[in-house]
């Protein structure tokens, strides 16, 4: 064979294992899961995903730590490891955590908060006879970790192909979690097919966007697009409606305006635990991924991008706050919030400096823990119908649970930035980042919707513990240890953050440097 | 006229032959009715029963067809991989077969929770 003679020795490429130890671990664990899903007798399986799951995501935990410092490209500059990709690695592990301890949970419902049978057709007798012998399932473990596993990828892919791996991987299982409730199955399929059909939608404009950059740099590396940027030899419209698309993929990820329509309906329809990791977890790794792409492969055209980011902030911060004022759903109010969150960040994504990357870390850090704990709240306030979750059911909650009320009080008070808690620290770094940007109008436009926003957050309040509970009202559950472990840890970070932010910051301080 | 002229040509070619195929089997074919010819169509075998008047009825076909398309992409991968084994030595070796188990757990989960069985 000649042609073979003629190919030689392929180079090998190399792959640094250690270095991305914690996703090997994440998926090593995922496919674990996989297999006990297939061999493990019914009964043992749940105790036994809750306990792998959970070592898998310490395990990879322990190895982020011990890659602390590390600041290089690696397999082949198709991964960066470095300070913002570390710092998003531990914190969404660390929210994983969280979200997996809500998931497992099963004092609340009897057979957790999720279905046994996804693909039975809501309401028919096949649906009845699986939930009567009791059948459930665990398969959402697994799907969970490999999501985990897109999320730690997505943010520190220092390549486009990567990054879109990355953004599929971590999408796919949470198209899937999204329909896997066991209350309210229309409105869970709902939330799954709307998901699935704007998520796909919305890679393809991200695909595309690679497409031009690539047609633009010749190279999918983020480091070669930028540097093409700087020479400006090629087709600047290119560059310029590659960089639109790839951006408007990555806010559709972040639920910003005007790419937010599908959060509240996605958010209220996602069973509970899935919602809060949703809407903490893919949140960092959006982020992580916005700023390297903006940071790292399009500095040279930050005052091309800067005036569209300007225009997104604002309106994600004022369309957010005023939709939540109008909400008298729990969960859809958490929604819209999270989508007026992602605007206080994006205020400090335009900065477009180190304090920038600092207090976008930050801010992730303050509103995942906050919000996670949110959302493991909402799983509590039940009625026979599953979680009550229209506001008015809340009435007087703070009379008859005080301990529940006051700490979803304490999460809603950080979310309105009100000081001594996380809320307030996180608001108060993204603003001045933005400031020392010099975009001063931005920041006045995000301290205004801080205040519509505090406006329905108090309201919340008021109706909890300052109104007559309702004669049929919704009880508060007591939970097992995993919920009440996952809201501790929550009020926990959210009151230190608050307090004594500084070591905190301090680490997004020293991680806010990118490699090249 | 220069380069894309070939590209019309096979178009034009194209269109005759579908259009030559339709008429042409339309005069010269025989026209026998029986039940078998108003049936569905699946590859030859007896069609699946479907409910009276519509309604869901099982794809039984399509954890088969998944799992199809699973190994297909998986032959996509390996025949360039034998082509070039020797170029890339072990390495090639380890990172095929880090694949292959990986296919094969996703394949162990259908098998072991009942998608291979017809009923």
């Amino acid at each position: 064979m000649t042609t073979l003679a003629a190919v030689g020795v392929i180079p090998t490429p190399s792959i640094q294992y250690a270095a991305i130890a914690p996703m090997l671990i994440i998926f090593g664990v995922g496919l674990v899961g996989v297999l006990v899903e297939a061999f493990v007798p019914r009964g043992l399986r749940h105790v036994t995903q809750v306990v792998i799951t959970l070592a898998g995501i310490v395990a990879a935990f322990v190895s982020v730590v011990v890659l602390a410092g590390t600041h290089r490209v690696v397999v082949e500059g198709a991964v960066a490891i470095d300070g913002p990709t570390l710092f998003l690695w531990g914190l969404i592990l660390a929210l994983a955590f969280l979200a997996v301890l809500t998931i497992a949970e099963r004092a609340l419902d009897p057979g957790g908060a999720f279905t046994g049978s996804a693909a039975a057709l809501p309401g028919s007798a096949a649906e009845r006879e699986v939930s009567a012998a009791g059948i459930t399932a665990t398969e959402v473990f697994p799907l969970t970790l490999f999501a985990v596993g897109g999320m730690m990828l997505f943010p520190a892919a220092n390549d486009l192909l990567t990054m879109f791996v990355g953004l599929e991987v971590l999408s796919l299982p949470l198209y899937l979690m999204c329909g896997l409730a066991r209350r309210r199955r229309l409105l869970s399929q709902e939330a799954a097919m709307k998901y699935f059909v704007l998520g796909a939608y919305s890679s393809g404009f991200f695909l595309f966007g690679i497409a031009l950059l690539y047609g633009y740099a010749g190279s999918f590396r983020l480091a070669a697009i930028a540097s093409a940027a700087s020479s400006q030899l090629g087709n600047d419209g290119l560059l310029l409606g590659g960089m639109a698309l790839l951006t408007v993929g990555l806010l559709f990820k972040i639920g910003a305006v005007p790419f937010h329509s599908w959060v509240p309906d996605v958010y209220q329809g996602a069973p509970t635990p899935v919602t809060g990791f949703m809407a903490t977890a893919t949140k960092a790794a959006g982020f992580g991924a916005l700023i390297r792409v903006l940071y790292v492969a399009l500095p040279g055209m930050t005052w091309d991008w800067r005036p569209i980011m300007w225009g997104v902030a604002i309106l994600t911060m004022v369309v957010g706050s005023v939709l939540a004022v109008t909400q008298n759903d729990v969960k859809r109010m958490l929604a819209y919030s999270s989508v007026a969150h992602a605007g206080f960040i994006l205020t400090a994504v335009i900065a477009a400096t180190r304090l920038g990357t600092a207090s976008v870390l930050f801010y992730l850090a303050t509103y995942g823990f906050a919000t996670i704990g949110a959302f493991a709240i909402v799983t509590l306030v039940r009625d026979s119908a599953g979680e009550a979750t229209h506001l008015s059911q809340w009435a007087g909650l703070g009379r008859r649970s005080p301990v529940v009320a006051g700490s979803f009080a304490l999460f809603l008070l950080a979310f309105a930035g009100i000081p001594l808690t996380s809320g307030f620290t996180g608001k108060f770094a993204v603003f001045t980042a933005a400031l020392d940007a010099g975009a001063a109008p931005v920041v006045i436009v995000g301290v205004l919707s801080s205040a519509v926003a505090a406006f329905f957050y108090i309201r919340v309040i008021v109706v909890m513990f300052f109104s007559a509970p309702a004669p049929d009202g919704p009880t508060v559950v007591i939970p097992s240890a995993f919920t009440s472990v996952a809201v501790a840890i929550g009020v926990a970070v959210t009151v230190v953050l608050g307090v004594v932010p500084a070591p905190i910051l301090d680490l997004a301080n020293r991680a806010s440097l990118f490699v090249r | 006229m220069n380069i894309w002229a070939p590209i019309l040509v096979l178009g034009g070619i194209a269109l005759a032959f579908a259009l030559v195929s339709v008429v042409a089997g339309s005069f010269t074919g025989p026209r026998r009715y029986n039940r078998a010819r108003l049936d569905s169509y699946e590859c030859g075998i007896e069609p699946t029963p479907q409910p009276a008047g519509g309604g869901r009825f099982p794809i039984k076909y399509y954890v088969t067809a998944m799992l199809f398309i699973v190994f297909d992409i998986e032959i996509v991968f390996l025949y360039p991989w034998a082509v070039t084994f020797d170029a890339l030595k072990i390495f090639g070796l380890v990172e095929m077969l880090l694949f292959i188990a990986t296919v094969f757990i996703a394949y162990t989960y259908v098998w072991r929770r009942g998608g291979l069985d017809w009923d």
